[in-house]
């Protein structure tokens, strides 16, 4: 199946408000993979956070929604603080978060057993404030 | 008489000490017949061991000198300095390759290596020995240049010679200098308008007392060696006498055909009699007769009946204008690889793919649309525009191998022109790789992604077609791993770049050599990109390489100032290491003269015998080995001294 590309695509109105929630230039991202290459979380994701940041660029906004990947990121900020264009992809799984918790579709991978889990167990204190920060929407 | 060599043992660091025992080596040879000094030291090329040569020569009165160092190409000219300099002729000076030749080759062996180093040694003794103390040959030399292109590097080069106080001849085929850059647009990285940077030097060249302008003009043949060619240039009959013609127009307004435009690229037409652009220079029309009617049937005439000063003559020949230069800058240009060749692309076919320099007239001012991009098959402005780099370039199986260089940069310009002229439009770009080493220019990339909303797709577009006024791109995205499609209203072909039509004929009639794809080759890739291997040529522009603008001024400053380095000396310096005829042997059976490849040798009539040029001469040997009689010998290189060298070398 074809991927169809059109400038109505890629400006997609969603996409635009995910750029307007985060602060963030999707079109910056060049996709070196910095981010994704250091990202302590990215096992776990189905998507890869450049990979994710790609699919915003070609208005490939829904699958990004659908992935686990925006609930598996810690906000650890280890993207970034490396990312050579000073993309935030935490900033945009931020605003992504809170697009789909505003539809009131609730698809949290991590519940509240797993979060104390996850606190017994050494994990940095941004992850656990991010879990956190994710169950509250 | 007596020989009295000095040998001088290197030991270069522990490049050549580490494997060879430069110690019993030189003490070795210090017992050797002819040998008079022998002595090792740690870097014979510093300061110090220089001196040491220089010292000995005169302490003991030396008739030669063997360095044993490096190779020639490395120190050759610094020993001969040193030798010149205690007044040792310095064709008496040799160096003894003992570093490349044995020790880097040798480390496994240490005895074996010594023991070679020892025979290299001696095989240059016994050179020496019989080396003839020769002077640099001098030959007179004409302070004039030809340039052969009027491109911007041909005017650049041309502009720099002239302005250094030298007389140029600029020759161009067509009827107007400019070249590729009076068709672009604007320019990346700094946006700035092509023409109004390239015309003020199109002026001046047109001006400049030292520069004879030849447009319409092509090289017919070429003679000659450096410091002395003789060019014959063909000057094209263009139907019009220009030196007559006031440029008024009046033939072209009324000409009655019109053809393809090659300066719009076939997007506009232009009439029979014609001047390719307006600020063409010289601004004088040339008449295509393959397309006037006149020629065809005899009819019409109409552009000499209307010609107020009578400069139209149908009666016009070619003629040919004899021209002595001392140095030859060849800047021939580009062409773009033929988009026929891409049928996956249409082949030149569908009307809404465009080649690269289609879209820079199409974004022009001054071309055919003012300014405006509209698409050509309806004249409808596009609204998805998709840009192809790589168009031939980087396929080594299909097209060609090499990366054209410059397509990266000017589809990233013309997606971002594109978008500052449809601000509501999207423009795509399908890469491998983006390529932006320049200056400024990859902050001109980012600009494009970040403040024009460019979509680059990695990714090559496996097939363009048309569907329902739309030009279907298949592609892939292969970041995502998703194949893509785009229903696009203008495709535009980022073809490669490749030498000018015109560059492998004129090298054989230059005789300089061409790459694998028609390029000129440069002497050496590093250190003499600027210069061909056969003397008095130089390179400048795309007709070395694909460059960019900046790249082709600056090899063609750089050809310029080679030239003027040639022509600072009232004579031309050659070394005299060439071959040489016994007049009394030769038998006149000219095989030397069928097999010299730089015409070296004239035969002699009133002899009977065959004649080297030594001005001309590479001393290649070839004619050395062809002679039958042997009657040729190479200076300083004769058969008796190879003789001795072979017999030192095989001696145990």
């Amino acid at each position: 199946m074809r991927l169809r590309l059109s400038g109505e695509v890629i400006k997609d109105d969603l996409v635009k408000r995910v750029e307007d929630l985060s602060g963030q230039n999707i079109a910056m991202c060049y996709q070196c993979g910095r981010c994704s290459a250091g990202c302590p979380v990215a096992d776990e994701m189905d998507i890869l956070p450049n990979e994710a940041i790609r699919l915003l660029q070609l208005g490939q906004i829904e699958e990004v929604l659908d992935s686990k990947t925006i609930w598996i990121c810690a906000s650890c900020l280890q993207c970034s603080s490396r990312c050579p264009r000073g993309v935030e992809f935490s900033s945009i799984c931020d605003a992504l978060r809170a697009i789909v918790l505003r539809r009131r579709i609730t698809t949290p991978s991590v519940d509240a057993g797993d979060v104390s889990r996850v606190m017994r167990t050494d994990a940095p204190q941004m992850g656990v404030v991010g879990a956190l920060r994710k169950l509250n929407g | 008489m007596e020989h009295r060599i000095g040998v001088f043992v290197c030991h270069c660091g522990s490049n050549i000490a580490g494997v060879v025992d430069v110690k019993r080596v030189a003490e070795q040879l210090a017992d050797y017949p002819g040998v008079a000094y022998s002595t090792d030291y740690l870097y014979m090329c510093s300061d110090p061991g220089q001196n040491m040569v220089k010292d000995a020569i005169k302490k003991h009165s030396l008739t030669g000198v063997v360095v044993s160092a490096c190779s020639p190409t490395l120190h050759e000219a610094t020993f001969r300095r040193a030798g010149a300099a205690s007044d040792l002729n310095q064709y008496r000076v040799e160096m003894a390759n003992i570093r490349e030749h044995c020790s880097w080759v040798h480390r496994g062996d240490k005895e074996k290596a010594t023991e070679k180093a020892i025979k290299i040694i001696k095989t240059m003794i016994e050179k020496v020995k019989q080396n003839e103390a020769l002077e640099p040959i001098s030959v007179p030399m004409t302070h004039r240049a030809l340039v052969v292109g009027g491109g911007i590097a041909g005017i650049q080069a041309a502009l720099d010679i002239a302005n250094a106080g030298h007389d140029v001849v600029l020759v161009e085929k067509s009827p107007s200098v400019g070249g590729h850059m009076a068709q672009l647009s604007e320019t990346f990285p700094t946006l700035d308008c092509s023409q109004c940077i390239l015309t003020p030097k199109m002026v001046e060249v047109s001006q400049h007392p030292r520069i004879r302008l030849l447009t319409y003009c092509e090289i017919d043949d070429v003679s000659g060696y450096v410091g002395n060619f003789k060019v014959r240039i063909r000057k094209k009959a263009a139907y019009v006498n220009r030196d007559v013609c006031n440029g008024c127009g009046l033939c072209v307004e009324k000409c009655p055909r019109t053809v393809a435009s090659e300066f719009e690229e076939g997007l506009a037409t232009r009439k029979a009699i014609y001047t390719p652009f307006a600020q063409a220079v010289p601004n004088k029309p040339v008449l295509d007769r393959d397309n006037c009617t006149y020629f065809e049937s005899g009819k019409c005439g109409i552009c000499q009946k209307i010609c107020p000063v009578n400069a139209v003559d149908y009666e016009q020949k070619d003629e040919f204008i004899e021209e002595e230069v001392g140095a030859i800058v060849v800047a021939t240009g580009f062409d773009l690889y033929p988009v026929v060749n891409i049928g996956e692309y249409g082949g030149g076919s569908i009307e809404d793919v465009v080649t690269s320099l289609q879209f820079e007239r199409l974004l022009s001012a001054s071309g055919p649309t003012g300014g405006e991009v509209r698409r050509p098959s309806d004249g409808k402005i596009p609204k998805e525009v998709v840009f192809l780099t790589c168009v031939g370039s980087r396929d080594p199986e299909n097209h060609v191998s090499y990366c054209s260089k410059v397509c990266c940069m000017y589809l990233t310009k013309h997606a971002m022109l594109y978008k500052h002229n449809v601000h509501d439009g999207q423009a795509y770009v399908f890469y491998m790789d983006v390529r932006t080493g320049g200056k400024g220019y990859e902050e001109f990339y980012q600009r494009a992604t970040e403040e024009d909303d460019v979509l680059y797709l990695r990714g090559k577009v496996s097939k363009l077609f048309e569907e329902d006024g739309k030009v279907m791109v298949w592609g892939v995205d292969t970041l995502t791993g998703r194949k893509v499609e785009i229903a696009a209203d203008l495709v535009v072909l980022g073809l490669a770049m490749v030498p000018n039509s015109t560059a492998v004929e004129l090298s054989k009639k230059l005789k300089i050599q061409v790459s694998e794809w028609g390029f000129y080759s440069e002497a050496h890739p590093k250190l003499r990109p600027v210069e061909s291997l056969a003397p008095g040529f130089y390179l400048a522009g795309a007709a070395q390489g694909p460059k960019d603008i900046p790249d082709a001024v600056a090899q063609a400053s750089a050809s310029a100032s080679k030239v003027c380095a040639l022509f600072s000396e009232k004579e031309y310096h050659r070394e005299p290491i060439v071959a040489w005829i016994d007049e009394d042997e030769c038998s006149g059976c000219k095989v030397c003269i069928s097999v010299c490849p730089y015409d070296a040798i004239e035969f002699d009539s009133e002899k009977g015998i065959s004649r080297i040029q030594e001005a001309i001469c590479e001393g290649c040997g070839a004619c050395i080995a062809a002679c039958p009689s042997a009657t040729i010998q190479q200076r300083n290189l004769t058969d008796s001294q190879l003789y001795k060298m072979v017999s030192a070398a095989l001696e145990d």
